[in-house]
């Protein structure tokens, strides 16, 4: 870790470099190994240490951007170079107005960082016991198990010529496995800050659960189901709905289900969706990735559209100030990276005990768009789907593809669960919900 | 590429007890330029430079890498790698061997005539403005509110590598790639619809020089493409049912590359990506008699031709590039494959895909240019041979299943076919399958003159993920009996 100090010193001397009218650095560093499973044993375990620094150019309205991994004072000033050349020969973009300004009310206090979790990151021995719970519990069992535990540390930094400069230290742990036999599979996974907040012991019990229930699967036809999506395979569906409803080219070309919806109800009136970087429960982080600061916005009131998020070239644009919701791949514009969905009363047994003929769903495979405007996308279950028939699980089914239309998926929830467990960037916690009817388009045989 | 000294870290590494080591260092320059509405939206170049490490010990692997150029951090990550190698050993089966390699030291360079990081900038920006304008210069025909947008992009990279084994090689590569491609998306408040050349999702790319951009045409087919976004939207909507299709080259490229490439890496058939991007239907027990496809079927993985981006001259375990057959005459016949992997499946020698996409990833089995062998077929004579069937051009979207079996493709625009003629525009179509029926049912394949070896850069396997470049020839193609319509 550098620190506090040795960033801001970095990123100051790389600003210093710079003969751009407004310029914007962004030093990304750190550390991040990960230990992977299948079929009980390790088979690939890397570790990897990088520091990256991202340097935007301003010459008037004309933009460049460089990057470049030697932070020596040589390629600082490769980099930074680099990107004021590319302005120079760029062509005025007449919707760039400013970088951001610093914020009058400073940046939220979070805890966005474990010493624990930077630990595990540089013990190889500790991943490879925690990988040994997972192989020991399928094998006991007789199962196989895949996976990987992955863990990373390290520091951001980000800062611009009209005086921004933000730095946090930053940790994420990950595990994620599947129990499999030779007829069936079950998943588990979490993400965390903390070490301690991951129970691997706690994730080879579900996968083993799941993984007994799927056995002697029988294929279900396709059709309209009722169908309950735990918390990952919402998840799946979520970000799409996130990803293309708040696309910025999409949103202002009018080719997002949220293009001129501002105020208008959009999805069910059971239905709230904030984002909130700050909120302990996701993966917090105090700014965004042009030192903005994070704060909690209400995306979807009641099914309502209330806010469109913005980074400082798309709030320009629109005439409206960051949100705070810059990412750092160019191109799509502001996205928001912790959303949460406002938990229901109903519990995964409520849900089970109203389905008629419903299907429930531990998470997807391979989904995909395939019509933008209303948000329809296939893809198909995996490692765990069951058959719930007149109140209760009936038994595990073959594999399905479905081709559903995620916005009317999300017209259409019966129930939403109390329970909130999914953690993922992009995606904060998710409860499982019910849908009146869900389209499934194709069954496997295998 | 900065001199740094490598074979220390490999000497490190065998005094620390492994019983084999490799180091990559690598230097990437990738820039791109992309406009929209008439400027610049994105003008960008990075660069990143590192080594990787990799060991095996006590029968298993470790690998370690750092962007920090300096001999000291040379030699903590081969120790690191070592390291992390013992920790893998307490949870692992059978010791990993190696197939045999013959140590090369060589240098192999992707040959082009016009450096595309000598093409000036400005020179590129025009190109793309132009294309850009002339597909927004269409005019909205039928529809008061229709809009139309249109997007073009170049990219081109160079990545500089060099790769020392402790049994003995050292190979220095310099892979030049190029390519680009321009986009129309027409709307309307109920619907978008989208066309690109000369492929989507960016374009189409090569390892080659800045005269390959010079062929893609960008310029002269931009108004075509924005004619053909606008004319979807008043087009009719896929008829559903079971079809007779033709597949153009673009899509042919896509299905190839998740129901013949994805399924043929042997990691994946061992469960290397079980959790992940899931396993495969072709086991090792159907290797040699499994009917993969129909006789007019013939697959190959060949990292020999020019210009794919699956091309090179030894992969990242320093094996030679070579053609190998996956299908033969709908027969499966051989998997793709890495040095470790090769003699879990009783071959005596890798067949030289094991590919990593930087310094600081290990090498896996990964695609090179899939390629669909010729026919002696044409377009025109599948269509007047076809009585009631579609023909779907460039993807729009794709998904398949952890084992590869069921698919769903979508295509941005289709045509109909009736009575040996091609009929009306068909917006949003779609077709699935299942891979073995799919192929089994392809009963004609274009020829030698249609056939084009289209660039896929962006296909994702691993953890950390990996996204490479890879390649797919082939040549318009027709299957019977092939769902299509799906899901409305």
């Amino acid at each position: 870790m550098i620190g506090r100090e040795g960033v801001a010193a970095l990123l100051q001397r790389a600003l210093s470099y710079s003969e751009a009218g407004q310029t914007q650095v962004l030093m990304i560093s750190g550390e991040s190994a990960l230990t992977r499973l299948a079929e009980n044993v390790i088979h690939q375990n890397v570790a990897e240490t990088e520091s990256r620094l991202t340097v935007k150019a301003v010459f008037g309205k004309k933009v460049g951007t460089a990057s470049g991994n030697d932070l020596s004072d040589e390629g600082l000033m490769r980099t930074v170079t680099r990107a004021c050349e590319v302005a120079r020969l760029s062509r005025e973009d007449k919707q760039f107005v400013s970088l951001p300004s610093p914020s009058p009310e400073g940046y939220p206090g979070v805890v966005s960082f474990s010493e624990r979790t930077a630990g595990f990151v540089a013990a190889p021995g500790e991943r490879a016991r925690a990988a040994a719970v997972l192989a020991g519990a399928a094998g006991g069992a007789g199962f196989r198990a895949a996976g990987s535990i992955s863990a990373q540390a390290g520091e951001i930094g980000v800062a611009n010529s009209l005086g921004v400069m933000a730095y946090a230290p930053h940790s994420r742990v990950e595990a994620s496995t599947v129990f499999m036999s030779d007829d069936s599979a079950g998943y588990a996974g979490d993400t965390a800050v903390d070490l301690a907040d991951v129970s691997f012991e706690d994730l080879a019990e579900v996968a083993l659960d799941k993984c007994r229930r799927s056995r002697e699967a029988v294929t279900a036809p396709p059709g309209d189901y009722e169908v309950i999506l735990e918390p990952d395979a919402l998840g799946a569906m979520l970000l799409f709905l996130v990803r293309v409803g708040f696309h910025h080219i999409l949103y202002r070309q009018g080719g997002s289900f949220l293009s001129r919806k501002l105020g208008k109800r959009v999805l069910g009136d059971n239905i709230t969706i904030w984002d909130d970087g700050t909120d302990p429960r996701g993966l917090p982080m105090p700014f965004d990735f042009e030192g903005t600061p994070k704060r909690r916005l209400t995306l979807f009131e009641n099914g309502v559209f209330r806010n469109m998020v913005y980074d400082s070239y798309t709030g320009g644009e629109a005439g409206r100030q960051s949100t705070g919701h810059a990412i750092p791949f160019a191109g799509i514009g502001a996205m928001p990276a912790n959303a949460f969905l406002q938990p229901g009363r109903a519990s995964l047994e409520d849900m089970i005990g109203s389905t008629r003929r419903g299907l429930l769903v531990t998470r997807f495979h391979y989904t995909n768009l395939v019509h933008p405007r209303r948000v329809v996308i296939t893809g198909m279950t995996r490692d765990g789907t069951f058959l719930v028939e007149d109140g209760r699980v009936k038994g595990p089914v073959r594999n399905m593809r479905f081709t559903q239309s995620a916005l009317e998926a999300m017209r259409d929830v019966e129930m939403v669960g109390a329970a909130s467990t999914v953690r993922r960037l992009g995606m904060a916690n998710l409860p499982a919900v019910k849908i009146r009817r869900f389209a499934f388009t194709g069954a496997t045989e295998y | 590429m900065e001199e740094l000294s490598l074979l220390p870290a490999l000497d490190v590494a065998m005094k620390a007890g492994a019983a084999y080591a490799d180091i990559r260092q690598v230097n990437r320059v990738d820039e791109s330029v992309s406009v929209r509405q008439g400027a610049v939206r994105s003008i960008t170049s990075t660069t990143r430079q590192g080594f990787g490490v990799r060991v095996l010990a006590g029968g298993a692997w470790g690998f370690a890498s750092s962007s920090r150029m300096d001999p000291a951090e040379v030699l903590r990550v081969a120790r690191q790698a070592v390291a992390i190698a013992r920790a893998s050993g307490s949870v692992a089966g059978r010791p990993a061997t190696l197939a045999p390699v013959e140590p090369a030291t060589e240098t192999y360079r992707t040959p082009y005539r016009v450096d595309p990081f000598e093409v000036k900038l400005e020179d590129k920006i025009s190109m793309l403005l132009e294309a850009e304008r002339l597909v927004t210069s269409q005019r909205p025909f039928w529809r008061v509110a229709t809009r139309l947008f249109g997007e073009a992009y170049l990219g081109w990279s160079r990545e500089s590598k060099r790769f020392l084994s402790s049994e003995g090689a050292d190979i220095e590569q310099e892979i030049t790639e190029c390519g680009g491609g321009i986009s129309a998306g027409a709307g309307t408040l109920r619907e978008i619809q989208q066309r690109s050349h000369p492929n989507a999702h960016r374009g189409h790319y090569a390892t080659a020089g800045w005269e390959f951009a010079e062929t893609l045409g960008l310029v002269d087919n931009a108004a075509r493409v924005g004619r053909e976004a606008l004319a979807l939207l008043g087009a009719k909507p896929c008829p559903s049912g079971t079809k007779t299709l033709i597949l153009d080259s673009t899509q042919l490229a896509l299905q190839i590359h998740e129901s013949c490439g994805h399924p043929v890496e042997l990691d994946r058939v061992l469960g290397s990506e079980a959790s992940y991007a899931g396993t495969s239907f072709l086991t090792p027990e159907k290797r040699g008699t499994f009917r993969y496809g129909s006789g007019a079927v013939n697959l190959t993985a060949d990292a020999t031709i020019p210009g794919g981006l699956g091309t090179f001259g030894f992969d990242d375990e320093g094996v030679p590039a070579q053609r190998t057959e996956l299908v033969s005459q709908g027969i499966f016949r051989n998997y793709l494959t890495s040095r470790d992997t090769a003699p879990l499946a009783g071959d005596g020698a890798s067949n030289g895909a094991a590919r990593a996409t930087g310094y600081d990833r290990i090498p896996i089995v990964r695609m090179t240019n899939i390629n669909l062998e010729p026919g002696d077929w044409t377009l025109e004579k599948m269509i007047r041979d076809t009585k009631d069937g579609i023909l779907m051009e460039t993807n729009k979207s794709w998904s398949i299943d952890d084992h590869r079996l069921n698919f769903q493709f979508a295509t941005e625009v289709g045509w109909e076919i009736k009575d040996g003629s091609l009929g009306a525009m068909v917006k949003n179509p779609n077709y699935t399958g299942i891979t073995p029926e799919f192929w089994g049912g392809c009963d004609a394949v274009a020829g030698k003159d249609e056939w084009r070896l289209w660039g896929t850069p962006n296909c994702g396997k691993g953890q950390p993920a990996q996204v490479a470049h890879v390649g797919h020839g082939c040549a318009p193609a027709r299957f019977r009996g092939v769902r299509v319509g799906v899901g409305r």
